[in-house]
């Protein structure tokens, strides 16, 4: 398994190379946007991967609540952790690619608000674990997990119902997009899912390492407590 | 052991009797949202066909916050004596209690609904021109998600650090499509537009939060 995360880190590092390039030079330029809608290759991998990171979150959440394993409160943690941060890479590529295309950095449209809303929710997660002290804090924020994954169907269908400037999906939304551009995104998103499963992973190895140290001081806290009384 | 609903209503009329004697928790909401309007009608130059436009929105902004002065002292009242631990080790169901602090906070917000609406139809020289009943059916429907969400936020905030601000905190990010929702709802009615998606969208937040919340309640209150 050690050996492992270096291997992983090397492949992932050759994959974002490869995926950058692919994205810079190889893929066809965009005829009515120009140069700027390459951006479009870090903001869609960043969304599908802040998304599928927030739905790991709901799993360990549940799997927490059911079964009380330590391991997947550490999955819940980190997987909303590096959601966020992906998360915020969506909400920062949006504007910057909004400005030149629509002219101007934020509209209250149906996808940003959603995104926006969604990241509200993880963020407030985050507070509520940084706020709780204790044991209790794993089994409050699975609940707060639970009912903010209730939540996103509302969000995307009060949200819906409002008229969208946003571009539809490009999975399944009925739009076109030329086949090289679907290949160079799916290279992208590819080299995104590794790189975030490597921050993952040592987010993880990091978490249970500083809960070990902390169970360990706090054993050696009460072993010691008694010989300084003598 | 008494049935569930007897617990429920016993808590209940405990609530009800402490608040009719203090009156804490009303008298700061109605302050509040007192100061909400006026703060808000120097913001903007209210004329009758603008704020008709903007007053739902304003309604229930100014509830919300008012809701959460009354959220923050629902739980905060059973740590005292440590009533809390208590209820805790007792045979009682928890979510009867939870379903009477739930009902409890839907009273007091509500009483301060009928209480403000008139200041604001005064104020704003608000005339529905759709059906003004649909209005008492969103006000319902909006302040049983604002309650149900915000009883059950407060029970998870009061037991972090800095409680009072943890409960807007939470309960705001997931209470965004249910204020919308509502918000949507009243300017609809007042501008005499179609209301229907929703309140049909607020029914379903409620029942699925209200069956949320019931499920997660006696885990969160157990919570170690």
């Amino acid at each position: 398994m050690k050996r492992a995360f270096p291997i992983l880190g090397v492949l992932t590092a050759i994959l974002l190379s490869y995926a950058l390039y692919q994205a810079l030079v190889v893929a066809p330029t965009e005829r009515t946007m120009g140069d700027v809608q390459r951006i479009f290759y870090y903001h869609v991998p960043s969304a599908w991967t802040a998304f599928i990171l927030f739905f790991i979150n709901f799993i360990a959440s549940v799997t927490y609540l059911i079964w009380r394993k330590p391991a997947a409160d550490i999955v819940a943690l980190v997987s909303a952790e590096v959601g966020v941060v992906f998360c915020t890479i969506v909400l920062v590529t949006g504007p910057i690619w909004a400005r030149p295309v629509w002219g101007i950095w934020w509209t209250w449209d149906m996808r940003l608000t959603s995104t926006l809303v969604l990241w509200l929710i993880y963020v407030s997660y985050l507070f509520l674990r940084r706020f709780s002290s204790g044991g209790q804090t794993p089994t409050l924020a699975a609940a707060l997990a639970v009912l903010g994954a209730l939540c996103v169907p509302f969000v995307y269908f009060s949200i819906w119902f409002f008229r969208t400037q946003h571009p539809q999906p490009v999975m399944g939304g009925g739009g076109s997009i030329d086949p090289r551009m679907l290949h160079v995104l799916l290279i992208n998103w590819l080299a995104f899912s590794c790189f975030a499963f490597l921050v993952c992973w040592s987010r993880y190895r990091l978490e249970k390492l500083q809960r070990e140290v902390e169970e360990a001081q706090a054993l050696e806290s009460l072993t010691e407590a008694p010989r300084s009384a003598r | 052991m008494s049935p569930p609903s007897g617990i429920t209503r016993a808590t209940l009329l405990k609530d009800l009797r402490l608040e009719w004697r203090s009156k804490d928790a009303i008298n700061s909401m109605l302050f509040f949202s007192m100061l909400v309007v006026v703060v808000f009608s120097f913001s903007f130059d209210p004329n009758a066909e603008e704020s008709r436009q903007i007053a739902g929105g304003l309604i229930w902004v100014a509830f919300l916050f008012a809701a959460v002065v009354a959220l923050n002292q629902t739980w905060a009242r059973e740590l005292r004596n440590q009533v809390l631990d208590a209820y805790r080790v007792s045979p009682a169901p928890a979510n009867s209690l939870f379903l009477a602090k739930a009902v409890g906070n839907f009273i007091f917000v509500t009483v301060l609904e009928a209480l403000m609406t008139p200041l604001f139809i005064v104020f704003y020289q608000l005339r529905a021109l759709g059906p003004a009943w649909q209005l008492l059916v969103v006000a319902m429907l909006g302040t049983w998600a604002l309650v149900v969400n915000g009883t059950f936020f407060a029970a998870m905030s009061i037991r972090t650090r800095s409680r009072e601000i943890m409960l807007p905190l939470l309960l705001f990010p997931i209470s965004i499509p249910a204020l919308l929702a509502m918000v949507q709802a009243t300017t609809a009615i007042l501008t005499g537009e179609g209301a229907r998606f929703w309140i049909v969208l607020l029914v379903t937040y409620d029942l699925v939060f209200t069956t949320g919340c019931l499920l997660l309640f006696e885990t969160v209150l157990n919570a170690e």
